[in-house]
């Protein structure tokens, strides 16, 4: 192995061997360090097959794209809008704010409907948790978690519990809920899920007995909520993941994941493998929400769209998008049928998307900061929003 | 099963992960999308009269209307 000819800008001891002579200045792990060309040599070679540099990585990985690419163009014959033609138009929507729910006193994070679809549990900035009943606005629970920041809550599906995803603990943790409004709830809260950042989401599986966390740290996790114990993770993902969302087809064990590196990513949850990957967003994925039939996936970004995947014809199949919309879109959620997409943004609004034809239907005005959340309730009466005013509102 | 920090990967970590992932999926059986967006189309205007959110409901039925006050008649 010869030395290869290089530029020198620096010469003393190597960072590596501490033999002095030429250095190349280079980069591990984000950190400059300065090895000779023997110890750069070495290093390339560890843990690779010979011949394999981060450059040849690249260039396999564009050319594979372009592929990838190509196969799918092959498939793409006709644009969703265009096969929607011929059924009539939305018509005018008679949706408006029925419920405005005020209590936190911070940032609203998070909320999840209860299978009830009267109750529901919110989370915010000040740590506190509020399970409420969308009809009457009664508090029914509150959890007061002071050093927290709860950025994920999600109703058991049993209705009697509630899991919380913390932004400086980095825990995942389950409370059961209780009927007795002056218990203290917290000192019942289980930790669950531990991972290495900030937990970003969580969802309960079909029972109450397992959840699926995702993580800053890059990673998403299935848990066993009795034991704690780590059943599954994946990776695959190169930043952090910003949400994820389970399949709602009963045969499918599959869940879908986005985050800041813009790419989703649907997941076989028993053997953890990345199934099919979708890179078409040009900034972070704030939010991905399956279509009702599980067939399909929306996204929502800071890139100020949306966009709808099909997951067998393995393709972007539409972008929900306006010249007027500058802001990121934060979250979404579909109607009962499939047929309007909500999309929370940046800009305080909530856009009301017709999903076969492409086109904005309506927006929905009210909050006084941004929305952090949309959520359409289990049996497609209402939608509640989320917001960084501090509120919730409930539109039917 | 390792939990991993995505920050201690390296960029050469990041980049064979990619690859390998790519390699796989290039492999995927698609559906044409002509026959996808028929089926998405099917399915919505099989649920859409459900569907109070697009087609409205009456007051009485909305679990959510506004409570009225009390009218003196």
């Amino acid at each position: 192995m010869c030395d290869q000819t290089f530029m020198a800008a620096t010469f003393g001891p190597c960072d590596s061997c501490g033999k002095t002579g030429p250095l190349m200045n280079i980069y591990i792990k984000n950190e400059p360090v300065n090895y000779c060309s023997f110890c750069v040599e070495v290093m390339a070679y560890r843990g690779l097959q010979k011949g394999e540099t981060l450059e040849t990585l690249r260039q396999e990985s564009d050319t594979l794209k372009k592929k990838l690419e190509e196969e799918r163009g092959k498939l793409n014959d006709v644009e969703l809008h265009q096969v929607a033609e011929k059924i009539e138009v939305v018509g005018a929507l008679s949706i408006k704010t029925r419920r405005v729910l005020k209590g936190h006193g911070n940032k609203v994070l998070c909320m999840d409907w209860c299978k009830d679809k009267r109750r529901l549990v919110s989370s915010s900035q000040d740590g506190k948790v509020i399970v409420w009943d969308g009809f009457t606005l009664n508090k029914e629970n509150g959890v007061s978690l002071p050093c927290t920041w709860v950025m994920a809550c999600a109703y058991a599906p049993s209705g009697c519990a509630v899991a919380l995803g913390d932004g400086l603990d980095n825990k995942c943790s389950v409370i059961p809920l209780s009927l007795d409004k002056n218990e203290n709830l917290a000192t019942k809260k289980k930790s669950v899920a531990m991972h290495t950042n900030y937990v970003s989401g969580c969802t309960f599986t079909s029972s109450d007995m397992q959840i699926l966390t995702s993580s800053g740290d890059g990673s998403c996790a299935l848990w066993d909520v009795e034991s704690g114990q780590l059943l599954q993770s994946f990776h695959g993902h190169t930043a952090d993941v910003l949400s994820l969302d389970l399949s709602p087809s009963e045969t499918g064990n599959t869940f879908v994941s986005g985050g800041c590196d813009k790419k989703s990513c649907v997941w076989d949850m028993r053997s953890g493998q990345n199934i099919q990957t979708f890179e078409n967003h040009e900034s972070d994925i704030n939010c991905v929400k399956y279509y009702p039939s599980g067939d399909a996936f929306a996204s929502a970004s800071d890139d100020a769209t949306c966009r709808l995947y099909d997951l067998r014809a393995d393709r972007e199949v539409a972008i929900y998008q306006k010249d007027s919309i500058i802001f990121g879109a934060s979250s979404v959620d579909f109607s009962l049928s499939g047929r309007l997409l909500f999309a929370g943004y940046n800009d305080y609004s909530i856009n009301v998307w017709d999903v076969l034809k492409v086109t904005r239907v309506s927006i929905l005005f009210g909050h006084e900061n941004r929305i952090s959340r949309v959520c359409v309730s289990p049996d497609g009466t209402a939608l509640c929003s989320a917001s960084w005013d501090h509120t919730l509102r409930i539109w039917a | 099963m390792p939990i991993i920090n995505v920050e201690e990967l390296t960029d050469k970590d990041k980049a064979l992960m990619e690859v390998n992932q790519l390699k796989l999926e290039v492999k995927l059986e698609r559906w044409m999308t002509s026959k996808c967006c028929e089926e998405i189309k099917d399915y919505i205007q099989a649920g859409v009269e459900e569907d109070t959110l697009v087609k409205g409901i009456s007051e009485e039925k909305n679990p959510f209307k506004e409570k009225g006050g009390c009218v003196v008649s």
